[in-house]
């Protein structure tokens, strides 16, 4: 069941991002930048974990889920050591996706030439 | 935003944008919306068959599996850009492949991949997050100001 919530959730977030793409006729980049922080947003309400739990990786394979991570970090942190786990905590989460990002990207720098 | 860009703008040039502006092809959004939708879809789907894969093998929890299958679809996406399927991918499916996160690691890597005749410290090092880096940049400014907001909350409620 999850699968098919994982498919429309997901779908449907990449349809929000189209939507913003062609109709609002924003740039790539403020596309994903709005959808980041929005995923923020809906973290700081407690909106987006009820929705992870629900559709799983239909909410976390998007880039909103990306804002959210980052949201959860600095919270996590900041229960523990208060205003100042806010810095510390931000990248907790995200680091899975940062580090691996920036390691295959290299990998990939090193091994394919451009195309096209 | 574009109001104000057309201000400046002398009346001439007015003139023009409001001729280019007529004579640019409409935007086929019903076929963009199917394709983003299912290719979104179908790439959220691929990640919940990874997370799942990690819960029953690998001893992952349904709360710590998300992180590796991050990091598997990011390797995926990595190693379909650089053999420049990704990118044929996208531009059929549009947002369908730049929202989830394999499009953010698409960004970084076809980045590495195109200045990297410019070296590595100044190309590859240097270009990686040219794309990325306004996701990261706004996503951690604002996840630091609802941070600090809801500590302040909690803090005095």
């Amino acid at each position: 069941m999850t699968f098919l919530w994982a498919f429309l959730v997901g779908g449907t977030i990449c349809l929000i991002g189209q939507f913003l793409l062609d109709v609002v006729k924003l740039t790539p980049a403020h596309t994903m930048s709005s959808l980041v922080v929005a995923g923020a947003l809906l973290d700081g309400f407690g909106l987006y974990e009820p929705l992870v739990k629900f559709a799983g990786a239909g909410a976390t394979v998007p880039i909103t889920s990306f804002g959210n991570a980052l949201v959860h970090g600095a919270m996590q942190e900041a229960e523990k050591h208060g205003i100042v786990g806010v810095i510390t905590g931000i990248f907790e989460v995200t680091s899975a996706g940062i580090s691996a990002a920036i390691v295959f990207g290299f990998f990939a720098a090193v091994l394919f030439k451009p195309k096209g | 935003m574009a109001d104000q860009k057309k201000k400046k703008l002398t009346p001439v040039q007015q003139e023009y944008q409001q001729l280019a502006k007529r004579h640019e092809p409409p935007r086929p959004l019903l076929r963009n919306f199917t394709r983003a939708f299912f290719t979104g879809g179908i790439i959220c789907l691929i990640g919940q068959g990874i997370q799942e894969m990690f819960i029953r093998y690998f001893d992952f929890t349904e709360k710590t599996a998300g992180n590796p299958t991050t990091a598997v679809l990011i390797f995926l996406s990595a190693l379909l850009t650089g053999l420049g399927v990704y990118d044929r991918i996208a531009q059929w499916a549009g947002a369908g492949t730049s929202v989830p996160v394999t499009g953010f690691a698409n960004s970084i890597a076809s980045a590495a991949i195109d200045h990297r005749s410019e070296g590595f410290v100044l190309g590859v090092g240097g270009n990686m997050f040219k794309l990325a880096g306004s996701v990261i940049v706004f996503g951690v400014f604002s996840a630091f100001v609802i941070g600090i907001v809801k500590t302040l909350i909690k803090m005095g409620g």
